[in-house]
């Protein structure tokens, strides 16, 4: 689904990533983990071509995706900070997205399921950060692209909301979909993920299933086992 | 991008900063026209508030539409859509309803006054015309000065420094080479330095069309034969368009180099 070879980008002076070689196979959830300032968003962003590589090469679905921008009509992404223009209506905003992809789309089904109908007329600006970001997981997921990149989906939800995303993660990933996800809950992370791909200073440090990486670092627990990871490959 | 533009339009057009845009060039041209009786008199008083105030709002307007839909760019920037059509049909967006509004602005009051019955009519479209030219010049300059500046307050600086220094401070070093090299012959190089900056181009232009050439004296007697045949005229819409051209090429270039 996705390869990444050989990623380079740096802002500035500063090296953020340096050499990621990772490939994602088609179906399943990857978790992308790692500390602050790993490079998790920059390696997001490079998938989506927010971010220009200084040096690499990343392919799509078998595409390279250099200067094209097509390949974006089989992504669904859900932004770190759901930064919205602030003007605009709920409503607006979702169908605004529609029009400019050009696709049909089954907003209706979540916005019952997130309890939205109340604020389709309010304005961006008005919402709080957690409607804000169910707003945000809306447009992610109403539309259906064989790969989802989902960068904090569960800042500002409340524990209903998150139990309802979840299980769309899951129905989507049955639906064959690959799904891919940074956090920093482990728990939720250790619910979901099939795969982790651990990041640390613009490096692949770990690549492997939760099972793996906690029989590599000796830990019972996912949070440990993060905790525990730099020290532990250093040893080995 | 028609449907970028589209949003970025409307958008615009709901705002309140469209309207007073609007209502202010409304009021001017009913003020004008209404005390001074006289269409060619009201546009030169005219073109003086049009030849400052347009760049200048065209320049505000332009750096703070880009810092404040970032958020929105952003948006599109993760959909299936070209790079460059996000950035051009926000800028053809916010240049189009800043030369709606004044066009019809100004359009209405003069339409109204009897414009179509009175020969300045050629006067008052040529001002349109380089209303309109100015505003995609300086929206297209300050588009490119807030995509170069992640900082907005920097940003907003060099924006209003370039206005300055197009709308006031290059008429003083142009002034003041005058007099220093008043030995020389000096009209090429009036020439040029007029058709340099937009600002002045359009200046000449209007004054020129109005028949007080005679006030500038022997140069202005240059300008008259230079600017007053056809291919003066056309030299200069070709000026102007270079001066809009370069930087939206420059944009689009630019924009799909950036990281967000």
């Amino acid at each position: 689904m996705i390869e990444i070879k050989d990623l380079h980008k740096k802002f500035g002076k500063n090296q953020v990533l340096s050499g990621i070689d990772l490939e994602i196979k088609e179906g399943g959830i990857f978790a992308i983990l790692g500390p602050n300032g790993s490079g998790k968003t920059t390696l997001i962003k490079s998938i989506l071509g927010m971010v220009i590589p200084n040096k690499g090469n990343i392919i799509v679905a078998g595409n390279s995706i250099k200067k094209t921008w097509k390949y974006r009509e089989g992504i669904d992404y859900l932004p770190q900070i759901a930064n919205f223009p602030g003007n605009l209506r709920v409503r607006e905003l979702i169908r605004m997205i529609k029009d400019l992809r050009r696709r049909s789309a089954d907003e209706d089904r979540l916005i019952k399921m997130f309890k939205l109908e109340p604020f389709l007329d309010k304005k961006l600006s008005t919402l709080s950060g957690g409607t804000k970001q169910k707003v945000n997981i809306v447009l992610t997921f109403m539309f259906d692209s064989p790969l989802i990149i989902l960068d904090e989906p569960t800042t500002g939800l409340d524990p209903a909301s998150l139990i309802h995303l979840k299980r769309l993660i899951q129905e989507e990933k049955i639906k064959g979909k690959t799904i891919l996800i940074t956090s920093h809950i482990m728990q939720f992370v250790a619910e979901i993920a099939d795969t982790i791909v651990y990041i640390l200073e613009g490096k692949i440090y770990f690549k492997g299933s939760v099972e793996e990486l906690k029989a590599k670092t000796k830990q019972t627990d996912l949070e440990h086992a993060i905790a525990a990871i730099t020290t532990t490959t250093d040893h080995a | 991008m028609l449907k970028i533009l589209k949003y970025s339009f409307f958008d615009l057009i709901r705002s309140r900063w469209s309207y007073v845009y609007f209502l202010f060039y409304l009021l001017l041209g009913f003020v004008l026209l209404f005390l001074n009786n006289d269409v060619s008199k009201a546009v030169i008083t005219l073109m003086n508030i049009i030849i400052v105030l347009v760049p200048l709002i065209g320049t505000i307007f332009g750096v703070m539409y880009y810092y404040n839909s970032k958020e929105f760019t952003e948006l599109l920037l993760a959909q299936p859509i070209k790079r460059s059509s996000i950035f051009l049909g926000q800028y053809l967006g916010v240049a189009g309803s800043l030369a709606l509004s004044l066009i019809m602005g100004l359009g209405i009051p003069f339409i109204l006054y009897g414009l179509f019955q009175s020969d300045a009519i050629f006067d008052f479209t040529l001002l349109l015309v380089t209303g309109g030219f100015l505003t995609f010049i300086f929206t297209a300059l300050s588009f490119n000065i807030a995509l170069s500046n992640e900082n907005r307050i920097k940003g907003f600086g060099y924006a209003v420094l370039l206005w300055l220094f197009l709308a006031v401070i290059y008429d003083g070093i142009f002034l003041m080479s005058l007099v220093v090299f008043k030995e020389y012959p000096l009209d090429t190089f009036s020439l040029a330095a007029t058709i340099l900056n937009p600002i002045d181009l359009s200046r000449i232009l209007i004054l020129l069309k109005l028949d007080i050439s005679a006030l500038l004296g022997y140069t202005g007697a240059v300008f008259k034969q230079f600017f007053g045949n056809n291919i003066g005229l056309v030299i200069s819409i070709a000026m102007l368009s270079l001066w809009t051209i370069l930087p939206v090429l420059r944009l689009s270039h630019k924009s799909k180099r950036k990281d967000f």
